[in-house]
């Protein structure tokens, strides 16, 4: 029997995409708004494509926020996409600071606008980057990057970063011009994913897999 | 990148984005670069802005059922609701050109609304008889008055967050980007550039991300006519030290 994957439905994000390739995946796929989908889903993702603080509003107004945190202390499978692993953060720096879902410790800071040699780059961070794990050497056995060979590349677009306090939450990294930036973060079986699993081909779609096996 | 310039239901092919020929059905196009290894796929509704209307969305509702990357779509984007309708049916990000030059502020709204990320800059550049680059509106037809470099750098301002650069006088012809162009532009802004119009060959790409700096590049006819296809121009890059992503 397939799960039933709740995506979060809160009018920001695309959610077509998430929600064709978890479909793809075999899952059987609720886009939705409602309180009620999010506490009885087998699996739950939040996309999220936009402004952070904007964000979190939309979720505030609807009680989304708190169906979430109530979803999250089950200890059930979460995965944030994008803006969605961001808001599982405590905090954001993007435009003033705003209080995120608070379900891993850790802020949200602008990706350095210079690179390591202190060279101005450009900002959003777009394009396709390999990953790696964050402590050298740390496997990724039983998390969703089990079936993830070590340096594949995944689709990244945006131009904020994660920082979790605890170096136990990250589990892969990317680099961008030298700047390290947070690819994967984790905290029992909430993860959050800064690139786009539903637009990075066949080894996105292989994580997402996974993903519905926790 | 693979480009895919729409005309109704079918995917064409033109030459200074005139003369527009059919290619075929662009969603078994889309599937084979998908399949193929293409990193983005690029939609753009050649007739849209003339006709006023947008035949896209059903192309990109069926695509984003089987073809799992990124999909940028312009032509005929006027508003935040043609934005939010693009989405809804499975683009990631929006181009915009010729509505973006009538009312600027759009581009504002466009990254308010949905990020900067979503709102890709589209500028058609023509070579003026003063040596300097203007900027044409509905699909190379239409001049502006407008300079390239001022109206990149407004764009950015307006809270673009990348540029898709064509070459009118390059499109279609297989002679080589115009490296000048995409060089100018690319260290006019700090959001990224894909080059696009005149790629031939692998010479071609590895001259305008060397000489020109762009940061990415689109290409159609080279990949339409089966001339090349994406692992073979990857491999040859990634021989030249061209940094591309091998998934």
């Amino acid at each position: 029997m397939s799960r039933v994957v709740t995506v979060i439905d809160y009018g920001m994000g695309n959610l077509l995409s998430v929600a064709n390739a978890f479909n793809w995946c075999g899952a059987e796929v609720r886009v939705s708004d409602r309180r009620e989908h999010i506490a009885d889903a087998d699996l739950l993702v939040l996309p999220g494509v936009g402004a952070f603080a904007n964000a979190m509003e939309q979720l505030r107004i609807s009680g989304l926020d708190e169906a979430i945190k109530e979803y999250a202390r089950k200890e059930r499978p979460f995965l944030g996409i994008c803006l969605g692993m961001q808001m599982m953060l405590a905090e954001s720096n993007e435009f003033g600071l705003h209080k995120g879902l608070g379900l891993i410790e850790g802020t949200v800071e602008p990706i350095p606008h210079e690179d390591a040699e202190g060279n101005a780059h450009k900002i959003p961070h777009i394009g396709w980057a390999e990953i790696s794990s964050s402590v050298e050497g740390d496997s990724w056995a039983g998390t969703i990057l089990d079936r993830t060979p070590q340096g594949t590349p995944f689709y990244f677009v945006h131009s904020f970063t994660a920082f979790p306090h605890s170096q136990h939450n990250r589990l892969a990294d990317t680099w961008y011009n030298g700047c390290q930036v947070s690819a994967v973060i984790q905290k029992g079986s909430l993860y959050g994913c800064q690139f786009h699993p539903e637009k990075s081909g066949e080894k996105g779609l292989e994580l997402i897999k996974t993903f519905l096996a926790i | 990148m693979a480009r895919l310039d729409i005309k109704g239901p079918n995917l064409i092919k033109g030459i200074h984005l005139e003369g527009l020929r059919v290619i075929g059905d662009p969603r078994e196009y889309a599937r084979k670069y998908y399949e193929q290894g293409a990193d983005e796929l690029i939609y753009i509704d050649c007739v849209a802005s003339l006709y006023g209307r947008n035949s896209l969305t059903e192309i990109i509702r069926h695509t984003s059922e089987d073809v799992f990357i990124p999909m940028t779509v312009g032509g005929g984007v006027r508003s935040v609701k043609d934005v939010e309708t693009l989405l809804r049916v499975g683009a990631d990000k929006v181009a915009v050109n010729t509505a973006a030059i009538a009312r600027p502020e759009l581009i504002s709204e466009i990254a308010t609304r949905f990020g900067s990320q979503c709102m890709v800059l589209s500028i058609e550049a023509k070579l003026n008889d003063r040596g300097s680059w203007e900027a044409y509106t509905d699909n190379g037809r239409e001049r502006t008055g407008l300079d390239v470099l001022d109206w990149v750098k407004r764009g950015e301002e307006l809270g673009a967050g990348e540029v898709l650069l064509t070459s009118i006088d390059r499109e279609g012809t297989r002679k080589g980007f115009e490296v000048d162009l995409v060089k100018a532009v690319a260290t006019s802004v700090s959001i990224p550039v894909i080059a696009s119009g005149g790629m031939g060959s692998v010479d071609h790409l590895e001259n305008v991300v060397v000489e020109g700096k762009a940061d990415a590049v689109a290409m159609a006819d080279i990949l339409h006519y089966n001339r090349q296809e994406f692992p073979e121009i990857r491999k040859e890059a990634l021989a030249r030290n061209i940094k591309v992503s091998v998934r």
